[in-house]
């Protein structure tokens, strides 16, 4: 009976499976064999090399692990600015005003908009010669401060943060927005019977009961940050010299324009471990913080 | 502690407005107009670039390709999904697990890792420079995202509901059809803004698929833009706000939705 009326249902099941097998599954597989090849996309022969190409990028590397240390200054510059910011402006607009309400669908409008219109619009504004910031800079007898936001090579990787900061922190703040209007109203009565101060408030009711919306930000911000390729591939192409260089980026172009599609796979297949480590980790977080509610 | 509050509020409202005005008023100028006046208001509100952007470029042409890759993606990942998702909450034991997992552990594979078999994949099907490539392409990547909103809507869905329709003697089409959908709407609304959202603007897979400009979709077109007008902001701009208006004119009227389905994806994903 059993399988039965489970056999019927395999008949839903069969569209969705044939093409995810096909478009999905196979090429993933696929990406893992084409790692241990020193294939080159275009020649129809190519041999085996076992796991050189792991051990090429692990100890031979240098762009591949300056890729990877911009990934890490890109996600900690926007974990931290991201959240607190959204956070703060959650607080903010807690209540469902009308204008709390403007304000929060006002934020969240960069996010709808695709990476490349609004890596035109950064580039607008960190243009050296004509570029917004500059200009206000000048403006306000700054002056000395104006730079070449997105040439300066200790400084690209940043600019193209504060970019992924404006375009993504309206979301994160509805996320934030949720959980805060979600803590029970007696909580912080109680707190106020016992005397307790603003920071009080926060550290002791607000903090704990955001705890899994605050989790839940932070590994999406993350996530996030590992995935921009199309914001950073528009904006900079990784460029100057790799200083914006990511994971995802550095695979594109060692496929596409170096045409080693073995070693690419290669890569490919070590930034999914990493995203798949980060992946566990938060989930474990997420039920630590379950459990402390 | 108000006063720093509402400092901080318009700062940022500042922050967003600005540029946006900005864009909208760099396509009235010309390039020159820009260099000598970068934030104020345009001489004239007159459509020259807009006019000449249709004239240089098929225009209309992406704009149409990014429609119909669009909405095919959107509406087959939809049925295929909520197909899956209700199969997977029906079934009994650990079969349902089993698939579940299958489909869900796709969320944690990045687009990276499968991008160069694809491309080859795409290349042997023949579907290089094709609509079609894109969007059996697209279809197949999203499903793991929409299938775990669906199904985490549809597990709430009380199980007499389909016990008493199967007594009445309902085939599991049936029941799809007149319980598990109309009950998911909620959801099904959400997903479909999320991943018309995520299609409009997605520009990896047609960078790696479409090379013919008469196949290309917006974000591609825009891309190619930057080659051909370098820092001519007025074009560049223009371009934008076409590609831009029709989200911004249904975000407009569905505000709450594309809030609720953009975050959906975030939160559930």
């Amino acid at each position: 009976m059993n399988f039965r009326k489970n056999k019927s249902l395999f008949l839903f099941l069969l569209p969705g499976l044939i093409l995810y097998s096909i478009f999905f599954i196979v090429p993933t597989i696929n990406a893992v064999i084409y790692s241990f090849t020193d294939w080159d996309g275009l020649s129809p022969d190519f041999n085996v090399v076992g796991f050189d190409n792991y051990i090429n990028i692990v100890t031979n590397d240098s762009i591949f692990l300056k890729a990877f240390v911009n990934n890490i200054k890109f996600m900690l510059f926007v974990l931290i600015f991201q959240t607190v910011f959204s956070l703060i402006f959650a607080m903010f607009l807690i209540k469902n005003t009308k204008t709390n309400i403007f304000l929060r669908a006002l934020y969240f409008f960069p996010t709808i908009l695709s990476s490349v219109s609004v890596a035109f619009i950064w580039t607008f504004i960190y243009d050296p010669s004509i570029g917004v910031l500059n200009t206000v800079l000048d403006s306000i007898n700054l002056g000395f401060l104006k730079q070449s936001w997105l040439g300066n090579q200790d400084l690209a990787i940043f600019s193209v943060a504060v970019t992924q900061v404006w375009f993504h922190t309206g979301q994160m703040l509805i996320i934030f927005v949720a959980g805060l209007q979600a803590i029970p109203k007696d909580l912080y009565e109680v707190a106020d019977m016992e005397g307790a101060r603003k920071w009080d408030r926060f550290r002791f009711v607000t903090w704990p009961m955001i705890a899994p919306s605050a989790t839940i930000v932070m590994a999406y911000t993350t996530i996030q940050s590992f995935k921009a390729f199309d914001l950073i591939f528009a904006m900079t192409r990784g460029g100057p010299n790799y200083s914006t260089e990511i994971l995802a980026t550095l695979i594109y172009s060692t496929a596409f324009r170096s045409f080693e599609f073995g070693y690419a796979s290669a890569q490919s297949v070590i930034f999914m471990i990493v995203i798949a480590l980060i992946t566990v980790a938060q989930f474990r977080l997420l039920r630590a913080s379950r459990v402390q509610e | 502690m108000k006063a720093f509050k509402i400092i901080l509020l318009s700062l940022f409202a500042l922050v967003i407005i600005i540029p946006l005005i900005a864009v909208i008023f760099t396509t009235f100028k010309s390039t020159t107009e820009v260099f000598a006046n970068i934030l104020g208001v345009p001489e004239s509100f007159r459509f020259d670039n807009y006019v000449s952007i249709f004239v240089d470029q098929p225009m209309a042409r992406y704009f149409m390709n990014s429609v119909i890759v669009t909405l095919f993606s959107v509406t087959f990942t939809i049925f295929f999904a909520s197909l899956i998702a209700y199969a997977i909450t029906r079934m009994f034991g650990w079969i349902g697990v089993v698939f579940f997992s299958l489909f869900t552990l796709g969320m944690m594979v990045p687009a990276q890792v499968n991008m160069i078999p694809l491309y080859q994949l795409v290349f042997d099907l023949g579907l290089t420079n094709s609509l079609l490539g894109l969007i059996l392409v697209n279809i197949s990547v999203t499903m793991p995202v929409a299938i775990f909103i669906m199904s985490g809507f549809m597990k709430s869905i009380p199980k007499t509901l389909f016990e008493a329709a199967r007594i009445d003697g309902a085939s599991e089409w049936k029941m799809y059809r007149k319980i598990a959908i109309p009950l998911s709407i909620p959801s099904i609304a959400a997903t479909s803004i999320f991943l018309f959202v995520m299609h409009w603007n997605d520009l990896l897979y047609p960078l790696l698929f479409i090379t013919k400009n008469e196949y290309k979709t917006l974000p591609l077109a825009l891309l190619e833009f930057q080659g051909e007008y370098a820092t001519n902001y007025p074009m560049l701009f223009t371009g934008v706000l076409i590609a831009s208006a029709p989200m911004v004119l249904a975000y407009l009227f569905l505000q709450r939705y594309f809030i609720e389905g953009v975050t959906a994806g975030a939160v559930k994903g």
